[in-house]
C-alpha cells in the first residue's frame, strides 16, 4: 500500500521526467565535443598506418633491395614485385606495385622490411579519381617518400626506442 | 515623430475615407505580425537545431554566415526552388489546398493575441473561443493531406494525428475553462490584465496542474516530440507529409512551427501574465525597462516556451500510441475536471485569485 502510494506521488510529481530534463540541461551547458574537421584535427599517432612510401638513403640511393619479404608477408597479396640487376650491378626492383584497394593497412610490409624501405606514412587524406589510380607504382611510392622524408624519419626516430 | 511626416502626407491621410484608413492600418498590422511570425519561425528552426545540438554535445549549424545564422534562409531557398511533386493518383485539388488549411489557422489566431498592452489586431470579447475554434481547424489540413496523398503511410499518419489532436483538444479546452474562471473574461487582453500586480498574481500558481496539462497538450496538439507519432519515421516514414515536397512541404513546416510559437504565446498569455514583467516590484532595478511591462517580456516568455519544446524533444523518446491515448483520456481529462471543481470551491470560498 505504502509503495503504491509512493509510486503514485512519484508519477504525479513527474519525478522521472524532471530527472531526464535535468540530464539534457546539464549537457546543454557542457562543452561541445565536435571537431570541426578540415580546420581542426584530432591528434594522430606517429605509428599511424596510412599511405605507403618507398624511402631513399640520404645520398639518393633507393633503400629497397628487392628481397620480396614484404610481398611474401602481405596477407592481402597487395604487393607485386619484379626485380633485375641494375646497371651498377646491384639488385633492384623493376616493378613495385601496391594495390591500395587490396591493402588492409596492417603494416606487415613495414615490419618485415630489413632496410626500412617500404613504410606506411601518417598521410590519410588521399583519394582516387580514375580506375587504375589505386595502384601505387614504384615511381609514385618513391615520390611520396621523397616529399615526406622529413616527417617519415621523424616518426621512425620517435618509434625507434620501442623496437 | 509627427514632425517628421510632411504636411501634404498628413493632409492626404486625413482626406481618405474612414473605412480606407481603417483598412490600411489593419492591413499594415496584419502584414507586420505575419512577417514577424514567419521570421520567428525561420529562426526557431535554427534555434531548435542549436539547442538540440548543444544538448547532444554537438555544435549545430555553423557554416552558413556568422554562427550559421544564414542557415534558415539557405533552407528556405532550397525548399522554394525544389519541385512540388504531385502524386499521379492523388486528389490534386485537396492535395494542394491541405497545406493552406494548416497554415491559415496557425496565422489567423494571432489576430486576437495581445502583443502588448496597446497592440492587438482585433480586440474581440470572445477571444478565447476564437482561439479554441481556430486551433481545432488545423487538424483538417493534416487529415486532408493524408487523404489526398493516396499513400498508406500518409493516411495512417493523418489518422493518428487526428485522433491525438481530438483527444488533447478536450484536455486543452478544460484547462482553458480553468483560465477563464480565474480571469473572469474570454478576452485575452482581459485575462492578462486579471494577472496584473506581480509574479505571485500570475495564474501559473493557482492553476499549476492546468498549466502543465495545457502545455503538454499543446505539445501533443502541434505533433511535436515526444508526441510525434504522426511522423513516426521508424514506422510510417514521415506521416501525413510523406508525399509533399518543395513549397508545399515548406508550408507544412511553417505551420508546425507557427503553431508552436502560437502555443507558446498562448501559454504566456494564459498563465505567465502575457506582457507583464517578471521584476514588477523589484525597486532596486531603478527605472530599467526590465521593470516595465512590454512586448519584450512576452517575447522572452515565448522564447522560454520554445526552448521548452526543444528541450522536451531532446529529452524524451516517442510515446507509444496507446500510451498517448491513455495519457490524454485517462490522466489529463480527470485532472482538469478535478481542478475545475476545486477552482469552483476556491471561488466559492473566495481564496486565491478570487479573494
Amino acid at each position: 500500500m505504502a509503495s503504491r502510494l509512493g509510486n503514485f506521488f512519484r508519477a504525479i510529481s513527474l519525478y522521472d521526467l524532471w530527472k531526464g530534463l535535468d540530464a539534457t540541461l546539464r549537457n546543454f551547458f557542457r562543452d561541445e565535443v565536435t571537431v570541426q574537421y578540415p580546420e581542426e584535427k584530432t591528434p594522430q599517432s606517429y605509428r599511424y598506418r596510412g599511405l605507403h612510401a618507398l624511402r631513399r638513403y640520404p645520398n639518393g640511393e633507393e633503400r629497397c633491395i628487392a628481397c620480396k619479404l614484404c610481398e611474401a608477408v602481405c596477407p592481402a597479396l597487395a604487393i607485386t614485385i619484379e626485380s633485375d640487376v641494375a646497371d651498377d650491378g646491384t639488385r633492384r626492383t623493376t616493378r613495385y606495385d601496391i594495390d591500395l584497394f587490396k591493402c588492409i593497412y596492417c603494416g606487415f610490409c613495414e615490419e618485415s622490411c630489413p632496410v626500412d624501405a617500404i613504410v606506411e606514412t601518417r598521410i590519410h587524406e588521399y583519394h582516387m579519381e580514375t580506375p587504375g589510380e589505386n595502384i601505387m607504382t614504384k615511381d609514385k611510392l618513391l615520390a611520396v617518400g621523397d616529399r615526406f622524408e622529413a616527417m617519415i624519419s621523424a616518426d621512425k626516430a620517435a618509434d625507434a626506442k620501442y623496437k | 515623430m509627427t514632425a517628421l511626416i510632411p504636411q501634404f502626407a498628413v493632409d492626404f491621410w486625413n482626406s481618405l475615407p474612414e473605412m480606407l484608413r481603417y483598412l490600411t492600418v489593419v492591413t499594415t498590422q496584419i502584414g507586420a505580425v505575419t512577417v514577424g511570425i514567419i521570421l520567428t519561425v525561420a529562426f526557431a528552426t535554427y534555434f531548435e537545431r542549436k539547442v538540440i545540438g548543444f544538448m547532444q554535445g554537438r555544435i549545430g549549424p555553423n557554416r552558413v554566415g556568422p554562427l550559421g545564422l544564414g542557415q534558415p534562409f539557405a533552407d528556405v531557398i532550397k525548399l522554394l526552388i525544389k519541385e512540388v511533386v504531385v502524386p499521379t493518383e492523388s486528389n490534386r485539388y485537396l492535395f494542394l489546398i491541405a497545406p493552406l488549411l494548416s497554415i491559415v489557422p496557425a496565422l489567423a489566431t494571432w489576430a486576437v493575441i495581445p502583443l502588448s498592452d496597446e497592440f492587438v489586431i482585433s480586440d474581440i470579447d470572445a477571444g478565447l473561443l476564437y482561439v479554441l475554434s481556430l486551433t481545432s481547424m488545423g487538424v483538417y489540413g493534416i487529415i486532408l493531406a493524408g487523404w489526398a496523398s493516396n499513400s498508406k503511410y500518409a493516411f495512417l499518419g493523418a489518422m493518428r494525428s487526428a485522433a491525438q489532436i481530438v483527444a488533447y483538444e478536450i484536455a486543452m479546452g478544460f484547462a482553458l475553462v480553468g483560465v477563464l474562471m480565474a480571469g473572469g473574461t474570454l478576452n485575452l487582453g482581459g485575462i492578462v490584465r486579471a494577472q496584473a500586480g506581480g509574479v505571485s498574481d500570475w495564474f501559473l500558481w493557482p492553476l499549476l496542474p492546468l498549466f502543465l496539462v495545457y502545455f503538454v497538450s499543446g505539445v501533443a496538439e502541434t505533433n511535436r516530440a515526444p508526441f510525434d507519432v504522426a511522423e513516426g519515421e521508424s514506422e510510417i516514414v514521415a506521416g501525413f507529409h510523406v508525399e509533399y515536397s518543395g513549397v508545399a512541404f515548406a508550408i507544412f513546416f511553417l505551420a508546425e512551427y507557427a503553431n508552436m510559437v502560437l502555443i507558446s504565446a498562448l501559454a504566456s498569455v494564459f498563465f505567465l501574465g502575457g506582457w507583464a514583467s517578471l521584476f514588477e516590484g523589484w525597486t532596486f532595478l531603478g527605472d530599467s525597462f526590465l521593470r516595465e511591462p512590454s512586448f519584450f517580456w512576452l517575447a522572452a516568455k515565448i522564447a522560454f516556451f520554445m526552448f521548452a519544446f526543444f528541450w522536451l524533444r531532446a529529452t524524451f523518446p516517442r510515446y507509444r500510441y496507446d500510451q498517448i491515448m491513455r495519457l490524454g483520456w485517462k490522466v489529463f481529462i480527470p485532472i482538469t475536471i478535478l481542478w475545475i471543481a476545486l477552482e469552483g470551491v476556491m471561488a466559492w470560498l473566495e481564496i486565491g485569485p478570487w479573494a
